[in-house]
């Protein structure tokens, strides 16, 4: 199977139906995406096909042949993280830090349909991505931060 | 030659440097484990490494630590490599739990960082012919007024700081001399997990490592009468079967191909359940026997009087539910055993392994990497276990085992469920006059430490059976933590009413009773203080005189506009205090809700708190941990409740066990920390969970005019309450 | 398709306007008005059987104040306020205004109501449920809110056109042949619970059609099952399982209740029992089919999907739906057999494709079982093939057309 992830294309052999999140985790050993329910109800696995954000624990890998598959991963890195990471650290954003990477992607599709996107409008799209170490006021500044960064605001 | 062998045949600078006065008390975890160098070692090429037996559960120990190490040691917090928890490697601290790191493993390292930065001094003075007083420690180097530098790899020959540690310390305490502490310094941890670093014991990848997933029993007791296990052995990248007793686990290639086996195995099963799940836990509660206990004022007289009020409060079974399942990853090689654990307690789950394996506690070495957060004893323990037996059965090859989410809801310890009972008596000036208090619960402790606290135990053809339920003493307490009032109430008496049998697997969730005992005496003294007609902040200030207590509540309520508030329709205010465990960080807070009677759905709109950690090393580490406490606890407060049926765990799910999500996250926080340098540090991570479901209460009641003794707040009980 | 609007104003002129004119303005009652408890609190379950917040209820906005857009083939209209506020509510409403609405379908000021509000169904309820619930209404937080203005483009003298041919006011008259229980449950059902609002089909003109009661019809673009003897359930439904579903909002055999279905059941799930019971009863035997024919087509349903489980599926489904719909509901806490769920075999695919795309998340706070929401994972063409491989499942015919109805749900038709 071919795969698109984070820019590079990917050749992983596995049953087609297997969802993609494990093929992320095991075979192209990408951290960030997380196993939390694999039922489609916290989030934690949530990356962007196409820009738009998914549960990759649900998804079959046959679906995103094709697609653009965007993971944390492809927002930067350490060294040189991107605006939705630079938020993040700069707003200690972050508890476990378990949820956070799922956080960032959902934020991360709605500030690329919607860059002015409202305090309101983030906490609305955060909706199906759960936080359990009661981060979530500063999840929400991070997004807010992101959404300045990448309107070119420091 | 262990350690303590070595110190015995020691060097003469042992002698040579401080010879603790004994019987006097060593500050923090030092006590225990007084060798400064079990604490950190300087290598002979300057690098520096710092060891704690505490872990990073998220609450960012390894940054505070690693701040007070870098300040006392006068060095770049760069500098320092952390390893925490490792029966190999660092000290043995028991659990990270109770908010102790900071006060027991940060106070160890303030002082061992210091006394080595003194020890390092004195050799140099001794070296280069100098008074000490005429050096100072700088960026890893000694350093002369003239300009003359000697490193700290240099000068630490001859086991320099394998001495005992001294009861006092030089500590770096001038704030303005402070590089690190007292700073917000950013938390070291936070770039990988944001990056999609290897974070987790989750993103532990061995060579050759393959998977296992675990057929959990159905319900508790459950026994496996029969499986069929040939189609499932024969499904592709199916490695192995597993099974010993009712414990049934398959091991597979590819981590989805060991989730299916698993479901498909779980098809193949069949299994004899035991039908005694109590139909109305309260009720159960109240009738097993427990065993009382005194924990204040034995010979109180009862309250009296003409104005006396009484009340119950319940508390239900509440999840755990760290949002990533537990993990772990073992190999077991030449009959020893290497454990890949997000255990808060690597030396007591290395004591139940060992047990539960038949193996010399020396072949078994537990390594902390972090897990999702935890919130106390979860599952963490349990998964290292399984993983443990299935590495048994393939030798040589890491064997990684995460639980599913349905697992992680039914079989994980749950906070206990919990009756509390007070009566008090106001007397003419409207001041308390007598006050009882009784508290019922389970034990808030099941941790392992023996074989019987792990579940998978309990399943094996030779099962161990769990270890019998104890309380927690005073002053910490379980489920009485916090059960004494800190107010000054005349005729307190105070009862630890302890049940030793458990309908549902419980153990300590954070806060412990703390969580419930606070909710209970702060909605009481509300509603005390509406009978007394009296301001519930004023009513709490004039009954309290412990002066950080006083300003903690003072600072929320000014901060929160408590005086000027104008009350609306559907809105109400709630204020509530605690000081956790009577002995760590001082918390107040306000808050504002809006609740729909209608609907039953209850909002907070906007929270201010305040907190007093006593020195505060990282103020916006506190401030994470505070906030993160007040949502937490109001998910528990507003909507959690474990249900099941006469035989299972129905809540097997987040739609069956729902929490907060961020429709009901407050539109506004604000922490205010208030730092008290030179003062002990305060343990802060169960600190607020008691006073934000005290406000919460507070705030229902003041918004919709009725008390709501009962948790959760859920819509559906709300409905029902505000409507009767 | 000839618009509604011009068949209205055809039928109008044919009609003629006498005779349909406005109603007297009613004076405004006293305020405040207290009620008995056990009144208000029979009021309080009526509006649940009602399902009054529904249509009364804004997202986000306050109990009863209205506010709600509800899109019907003639326009938007808005759900009023409800609450007991005096300029902006129904505050200076007296009880004989109020009952005047329920059974002749005119406000207090004597205008024409737009049968968005269904008085075909209240014109049923008796004097003594009108009271109760004018007692709860009365007793809510009175909310000051000005009613949105509607966009209809019919005027308001055209309903009385419409009412005075298909509108027949009357209390419930009770069936002597049938039992208490029975006809409780057709009182509620025709009268408050107005499920034939959404079961039964419509004429062009927005009428019920009388003849084809509970025959399916449309809602918000979903379908609404037909409850009588073409009922699509594989399993025919039981009372039973059909007062399970009320409360509950699901039944292992049959169906999660979805779509503005979900907001019914979870009004109902704060009825008592005997109301939901009664219900069922009444609504099991409009499915006029024998219990020999009903207990065949439940045994071969069955047989069908134990069948259907042992087939090789299709990737997607594997990978996205198995995991949960292949593992046995009642005892792993997964979801329902999909070859008997009742969205398989409803004529039209929208609503399987509704809820695949925004799944079935329980009210926020409360528990329930969770279909995840879809939502940007499958392209047009992957939710097509799912849709026709899942429609396969159940055993029907295969939908006409269901890349076309996929491309307009995508496009934001609904
Ligand atoms: S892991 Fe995918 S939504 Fe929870
Ligand atoms: S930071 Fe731990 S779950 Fe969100």
């Amino acid at each position: 199977m071919k795969l698109d992830v984070n820019g590079r294309a990917h050749e992983v052999d596995a049953d087609p139906a297997t969802p993609l999140l494990y093929v992320l985790r095991e075979d192209l050993k990408l951290n960030a995406a997380k196993f939390g329910c694999g039922l489609g109800q916290c989030g934690a696995c949530t990356v962007l096909a196409d820009g738009e954000a998914i549960f990759s624990c649900i998804t079959p890998l046959s679906v995103v042949q094709g697609r653009r598959i965007t993971t944390l991963e492809g927002l930067g890195t350490a060294e040189k993280p991107g605006p939705m990471q630079r938020a993040f650290i700069e707003l200690q954003a972050a508890q476990c830090g378990y949820c956070i990477p799922g956080m960032m992607m959902r934020a991360q599709a709605l500030l690329e349909h919607k860059p002015a996107a409202s305090e309101a409008e983030i906490r609305a799209a955060l909706q199906p991505n759960l936080c359990r170490c009661g981060t979530h006021m500063r999840i929400v500044r991070a997004a807010v931060r992101a959404g300045e960064l990448m309107r070119g605001k420091s | 030659m262990n350690r303590r062998e070595f110190i015995a045949t020691g060097g003469a600078l042992i002698v040579s440097f401080a010879l603790p006065v004994w019987g006097q008390k060593l500050p923090g975890a030092l006590d225990k484990e007084p060798l400064l160098d079990a604490w950190l070692r300087v290598g002979a090429d300057g690098r520096i490494t710092v060891f704690t037996g505490k872990a990073e559960l998220g609450q960012g120990i390894k940054t505070a630590i690693l701040q007070i190490a870098a300040e006392q040691l006068a060095v770049d917090m760069n500098a320092i490599e952390l390893v925490t928890a490792d029966t190999a490697l660092t000290p043995n601290e028991g659990y990270t739990a109770g908010s102790n790191s900071m006060k027991d493993s940060g106070t160890a390292v303030l002082h061992a960082a210091a006394q080595a930065r003194e020890i390092l001094i004195a050799e140099a003075a001794k070296r280069l012919g100098v008074p000490a007083g005429e050096l100072s420690a700088q960026a890893g180097e000694v350093r002369t007024r003239d300009g003359r530098r000697v490193a700290y790899g240099a000068l630490v020959q001859n086991e320099l700081l394998h001495v005992r540690a001294a009861p006092q310390s030089k500590l770096i305490a001038r704030i303005a001399d402070r590089k690190y502490m007292g700073k917000p310094v950013a938390r070291v941890d936070i770039p990988a997990k944001v990056t999609g670093g290897a974070a987790y014991v989750h993103d532990l990848r061995l060579p050759d490592m393959v998977h296992a997933r675990v057929v959990r029993p159905p319900s508790y007791g459950a026994k496996l009468k029969s499986v069929e296990m040939e189609p499932v052995a024969k499904m592709a990248g199916v490695l192995k079967i597993v099974r010993d007793g009712s414990f049934l686990a398959v091991v597979a290639a590819r981590e989805w191909i060991a989730v299916q086996a698993m479901r498909a195995l779980r098809t193949h099963a069949q299994w004899e359940e035991t039908r005694k799940l109590p139909r109305d836990v309260y009720a159960t509660l109240a009738q097993l026997p427990s065993q009382d206990s005194v924990i204040a004022g034995a010979d109180a007289q009862p309250p009296q009087g003409a104005r006396l009020l009484q009340a119950e409060y319940r508390r239900p079974y509440q999840l755990h539910g760290a949002i990533g399942p537990a993990c772990a990853v073992a190999r077991y090689e030449n009959g020893a055993l290497t454990i890949w654990t997000h255990s808060q307690g690597v030396y007591p789950l290395r004591g139940a392994i060992s047990e539960l394996m038949s193996m010399a506690p020396e072949r078994v070495h537990c390594i902390h990497l972090e897990g999702s957060g935890c919130y106390g004893h979860n599952a963490a323990d349990d998964v290292a276990a399984d993983a443990a037996l299935v590495a048994r059965a393939v030798p040589g090859t890491p064997v990684r085992v995460q639980w599913m989410r349905e697992d992680e809801h039914a079989w994980e310890p749950y906070g206990p469920a919990m009756i509390t009972k007070v009566r008090a008596a106001l007397d003419a000036s409207g001041n308390v006059a007598g006050w009882q208090y009784d508290v019922w619960s389970n034990t808030h402790s099941s941790r392992p430490g023996k074989a019987g606290e792990l579940a998978a135990a309990w399943s094996l053809e030779r099962p161990f059976p769990p270890s019998p339920p104890r309380p927690i003493p005073q002053p910490e307490g379980g489920g009485d933590r916090n059960a004494i009032p800190l107010y000054k109430f005349p005729a307190t008496r105070v009862t630890h009413h302890f049940i030793p049998e458990m309908p549902l697997r419980v153990s300590a969730l954070r806060a412990l009773g703390g969580y419930m005992n606070v909710f209970s005496i702060e909605s009481f003294v509300d509603e005390l203080a509406g009978a007394a007609k009296a301001d519930p902040v004023a009513f709490r200030l004039r009954q309290l005189d412990d002066p950080r207590a006083r300003d903690v509540i003072r600072f929320a309520a000014e901060r929160f506009g408590w005086d000027a508030y104008k009350k609306q329709n559907g809105r109400g205010r709630g204020f509530a205090f605690a000081r956790y465990k009577n002995l760590a960080a001082y918390c107040a807070l306000a808050m504002e809700v809006e609740v729909q009677r209608e609907t039953g759905e209850l909002r907070v709109l906007r929270v201010v708190a305040a907190v007093d950690s006593g020195e505060a090393v990282n103020p916006d580490g506190i401030r994470n941990q505070i906030e993160g406490g007040i949502l937490q606890s109001l998910s528990w407060t507003t909507f959690e409740a474990v249900m099941y049926n006469d035989a299972r765990i129905t809540s097997r799910d987040w739609g069956t066990y729902p929490i907060l999500r961020f429709s009901h996250v407050p539109l506004a926080m604000e922490v205010h920390v208030i730092d008290r340098p030179g003062e002990h540090f305060l343990g802060t991570g169960e600190a607020a969970q008691g006073p934000a479901a005290g406000a919460l209460a507070n705030a229902l009641a003041h918004a919709s005019g009725v008390r709501v003794r009962e948790l959760p707040f859920s819509p559906r009980r709300l409905r029902v309450t505000l409507n009767a | 398709m000839i618009s509604g609007v011009a068949l209205l104003t055809a039928l109008a002129i044919v009609t003629g306007f006498s005779g349909c004119a406005s109603r007297g303005a009613i004076a405004p009652g006293a305020q405040p008005q207290s009620f008995p408890r056990g009144q208000v609190a029979k009021g309080a379950e009526l509006a649940h059987l009602g399902n009054c917040l529904g249509c009364h209820t804004a997202v986000d906005g306050k109990p009863y104040a209205g506010g709600t857009p509800i899109k019907t083939p003639f326009g938007t209209i808005y759900g009023t306020n409800i609450t007991p506020d005096a300029d902006t509510g129904i505050g200076r409403w007296s009880l004989e205004a109020f009952t005047r609405a329920l059974r002749e379908g005119v406000d207090r000021d004597g205008r024409h109501l737009y049968p968005a509000f269904p008085y075909d169904h209240f014109t049923k309820v008796t004097d003594e449920d009108i009271a109760a619930l004018y007692a709860f209404l009365m007793t809510r937080e009175p909310v000051r809110q000005e009613n949105r203005t509607n966009r209809v483009p019919i005027p308001r003298a055209f309903v009385g056109v419409w009412k005075s041919r298909y509108f027949t006011p009357g209390v419930y008259q009770p069936d002597s042949s049938r039992s208490a229980e029975w006809n409780r449950g057709a009182y509620l059902v025709q009268g408050l619970g107005h499920c034939g609002a959404c079961h039964t089909p419509r004429n062009k003109l927005g009428a019920e059609e009388k003849d084809a009661a509970f025959a399916g019809g449309e809602v918000e673009r979903w379908h609404a099952p037909a409850l009588n003897a073409a009922s699509p359930s594989p399993v025919p439904w039981t009372v039973e399982a059909l007062q399970q579903y009320l409360r509950h909002g699901i039944a292992d055999l049959h169906a999660m209740s979805a779509g503005p279905m979900q907001e019914v059941t979870h009004d109902l799930s704060k009825v008592a029992d005997d109301a939901l019971r009664a219900m069922a009863t009444y609504i099991v035997s409009l499915d006029t089919r024998s219990d020999a024919e009903r207990r065949q087509h439940a045994a071969a349903a069955l047989e069908r999907a134990g069948k259907m489980r042992a087939m090789q599926g299709n990737t997607i489904y594997d990978g996205a739906c198995a995991d949960c719909h292949n593992r046995g509901r009642a005892e792993e806490g997964g979801a329902l057999e999909l070859p008997l769920g009742t969205a398989l075999t409803v004529p039209t695919p929208r609503n399987l494709a509704y809820i695949i795309r925004d799944g079935i998340v329980p009210p926020e706070g409360e528990r329930g079982s969770w279909m995840p929401a879809f939502a940007g994972m499958l392209t047009n063409e992957q939710l097509t093939d799912l849709l026709i491989y899942l429609r396969a499942l159940s055993g029907q015919s295969a939908w006409p057309d269901v890349a076309r109805e996929v491309r307009n749900i995508s496009r934001g038709d609904q």
